[in-house]
């Protein structure tokens, strides 16, 4: 070969890997996994890009997202402001400046060139839990591990989910932090686990190993607070039971395998299930605990009289005195949704009563009409949506499958919204007795006793009642109501109906 | 003479049209006037009836004794289908009314958007005055609230049930007693 090719040869040979080496250096940066952004209005991504191993994220994305106002300055500094705060970047430092704070970044700004576009600056990723979490008015929880922005009060519990096989079927462990509610129902050939939660941080379960015939084929999101678990051909039947562990809730399904010719071996013994949190209250059980709610409250005034009196005033005056004639005279621990003027959201009132295993709730109102001529106290409890209460006494027919004690539990959170379609009966029974007992001591409205689907009682594990006690609206009414007299012989006849109640459940309490 | 006959037409016509005046202008402002007000104060419903056809409804109002509802018959203005037919049906419902009817509905309350999905829920979204403007009071809640979905219940077969929205969104009540996160159904137990 001519001297001049080989030279031409060995000329190449050398440039094409520095060639090769140098389109590797200039490649436009990788895209990793974007961040998902969970918040009320919804979900999006944002993209992430990966320079030397960091990743980084837009600083326009992050302005569109969070409404923030970028701005490059002569001096190349990058001022970024959301209402009034302001974080200063500048280009070669992994610093940033919050309000005059110093915080760090592990690098600095980086600009993202690409070809007919202007160019971007870039920000590390933790820039979003570092500088722009402590500026922003709602809350930022950058969870970089699972790429997860949460913005705002949602409720995101991380569920990392585990699957084994065994010999009689399989288990899974969905564990949730923090603690979180569920419920698992069956739905022709899947499980549905649904979630009390606005979104879910999931890590889903490696499904390797699992035969395509055996009880469990796979588990998938199937919205944003449900998983499905689907089954297979061999499925039999599936026991679940919760534990509350340090800060996260355990749910445990069992799945149980049709049975082969030869009965499977017993499997693994399983661990205690530990007693179901929400017990009903057996027919004898005594009354032992009453909770009381003074409606209202705070910036809800409820109604208010022609001479200014409030409901809310009213209801905390007498659920006061009710609490101390019934710890008095019944030897009762009694429970005050509220102490004070302050407005409690109607969940957190029935809460406050199913949490602390109370056996009868009370809700204090005052009533309004558009007539001023009404009166009456009229004393009300909950009623449901034909469909609901079907569905919820269904449901508790389900229960009776041989339970390993973690049936129960089921139930209970299926119905958490609906819990008062189990006390009903009995919730109408007391209603009865308050009615003969406020009979002649107070005038009692033209239909005394009523029903309604009220959002305080729908939830209340125990028999529970909303007394109306009169009508601010009504002149008479109110100026009696606002005196001690009425108060009073408001309260002995509850005192009294709850005395009645109680012996008519057969329990005389200890 | 040319002259004489040209004035006489101009006479003439003059007249005509002084006349034509009194009959179609004069007459009817100072005659007609007075009548149409008194006519117009009589109707309880300040907003004439639009024009069209009318279908008759049954209407919600609160009973002498303020405890429950009462039906009155009125017309409403037909609707192309059940939303449209839904939305005049609460247009005409929470419309202001003169005594003796007393309506449920609070004093402002406007009808923001209905629809209705193919299973017969109905959704019907009402301003913020439904809640902001509202006395309180269990009794008056339930009213409001049974006023809105028995009317459309009532009213049109095709619904079956209806969920009260404030200001575009689900709301938990309407006043802090009434459970509103679920649509409703027809409940004729608040009707007299």
């Amino acid at each position: 070969m001519l001297p001049s090719a080989r030279r031409c040869i060995a000329v190449a040979a050398s440039i094409v890997p520095l060639v090769v080496l140098a389109a590797a250096a200039v490649q436009p940066p990788q895209s990793p996994t974007p961040l998902t952004l969970v918040s009320k209005e919804g979900r999006r991504t944002l993209p992430v890009y990966l320079v030397s191993e960091q990743e980084f994220v837009a600083l326009d994305d992050l302005a569109g997202v969070f409404q923030l106002a970028v701005r490059d300055d002569a001096l190349g500094a990058i001022t970024v402001s959301y209402k009034g705060k302001t974080i200063v970047l500048t280009p070669d430092q992994a610093l940033a400046s919050v309000s005059g704070k110093l915080i760090s970044l592990p690098a600095a700004p980086s600009r993202l060139t690409a070809a007919g576009a202007p160019p971007r600056w870039l920000v590390p990723v933790e820039f979003i839990s570092r500088a722009l979490a402590p500026a922003y008015d709602a809350r930022i929880d950058f969870r970089k591990p699972s790429h997860l922005l949460v913005l705002g009060d949602m409720r995101v519990p991380r569920v990392v989910i585990r699957y084994d096989a065994q010999a009689a079927g399989g288990r899974l462990t969905i564990d949730a932090t923090p603690r979180t509610l569920s419920a698992v129902t069956q739905e022709n050939d899947r499980l549905a686990i649904r979630f009390d939660a606005d979104a879910l941080d999931l890590a889903l379960p490696s499904m390797q190993g699992v035969q395509p015939q055996g009880v469990v084929q796979g588990v998938r999101p199937v919205d944003q607070v449900t998983l499905a678990v689907d089954l297979g051909p061999r499925f039999s039947s599936f026991r679940a039971s919760t534990q509350a562990l340090d800060a996260a809730s355990r749910l445990t399904i069992d799945i149980v395998a049709a049975p082969t010719e030869a009965p499977p071996a017993p499997g693994p013994a399983q661990p205690p299930a530990p007693p179901p949190e929400l017990t009903a209250a057996t027919p004898t059980s005594p009354i032992r605990t009453i909770a009381i709610d003074a409606g209202h409250g705070g910036d809800d005034t409820g109604v208010v009289g022609a001479k200014g009196a409030k409901e809310k005033d009213l209801t905390l005056a007498v659920a006061r005195r009710l609490k101390t004639a019934m710890e008095s005279r019944l030897g009762v621990r009694v429970l005050l949704t509220r102490d004070e003027d302050r407005n409690v959201p109607i969940d957190e009132r029935t809460a406050t009563a199913n949490h602390n295993k109370a056996d009868l709730f009370v809700s204090l109102h005052a009533n309004g009409s558009l007539r001023p001529r009404t009166a009456g106290t009229a004393i009300l409890y909950a009623s449901f949506e034909k469909g609901a209460e079907e569905a919820a006494r269904a449901s508790l027919l389900t229960e009776r499958v041989p339970a390993f004690g973690g049936g129960t539990r089921d139930i209970e959170l299926v119905m958490w919204d609906l819990a008062q379609t189990r006390h009903v009966d009995r919730s109408a029974a007391f209603a009865q007795i308050l009615e003969r007992q406020i009979r002649g001591r107070v005038p009692l409205a033209a239909r005394p006793v009523d029903r309604a689907p009220l959002l305080v009682l729908e939830s209340a594990n125990m028999p529970a009642v909303l007394i109306e006690m009169g009508y601010l609206t009504n002149p008479d009414q109110e100026r009696q109501l606002t005196g001690g007299e009425m108060q009073n012989a408001i309260v002995q006849a509850i005192v009294d109906a709850v005395l009645r109640f109680r012996e008519s459940l057969g329990g005389l309490g200890t | 003479m040319r002259l004489n006959r040209i004035a006489a037409i101009g006479a003439i016509a003059l007249a005509i049209g002084a006349l034509a005046w009194l009959l179609f202008v004069g007459l009817p402002r100072w005659y007609g006037g007075p009548t149409a007000t008194r006519a117009v104060a009589a109707t309880p419903s300040p907003a004439p009836p639009p024009p069209g056809r009318k279908i008759k409804a049954r209407l919600y109002y609160v009973t002498d004794d303020g405890t429950r509802l009462t039906a009155v018959e009125r017309e409403v203005a037909y609707g192309d289908g059940t939303a449209e037919q839904a939305r005049q049906i609460i247009e005409a419902q929470i419309a202001p009314v003169a005594e003796p009817l007393v309506s449920a509905v609070p004093p402002g309350t406007k009808l923001r958007s209905v629809f209705v999905t193919d299973r017969g829920e109905a959704y019907v979204d009402l301003s913020r005055e439904a809640s902001a403007a509202h006395g309180g009071g269990t009794l008056d809640e339930l009213l409001t609230v049974y006023t809105i979905v028995d009317a459309l219940t009532e009213n049109l077969p095709a619904v079956t049930s209806v969920q009260v929205l404030v200001g575009g969104k689900e709301v938990d009540t309407l006043a802090g007693h009434v459970d509103l996160r679920r649509p409703l159904a027809k409940n004729l137990e608040w009707v007299e």
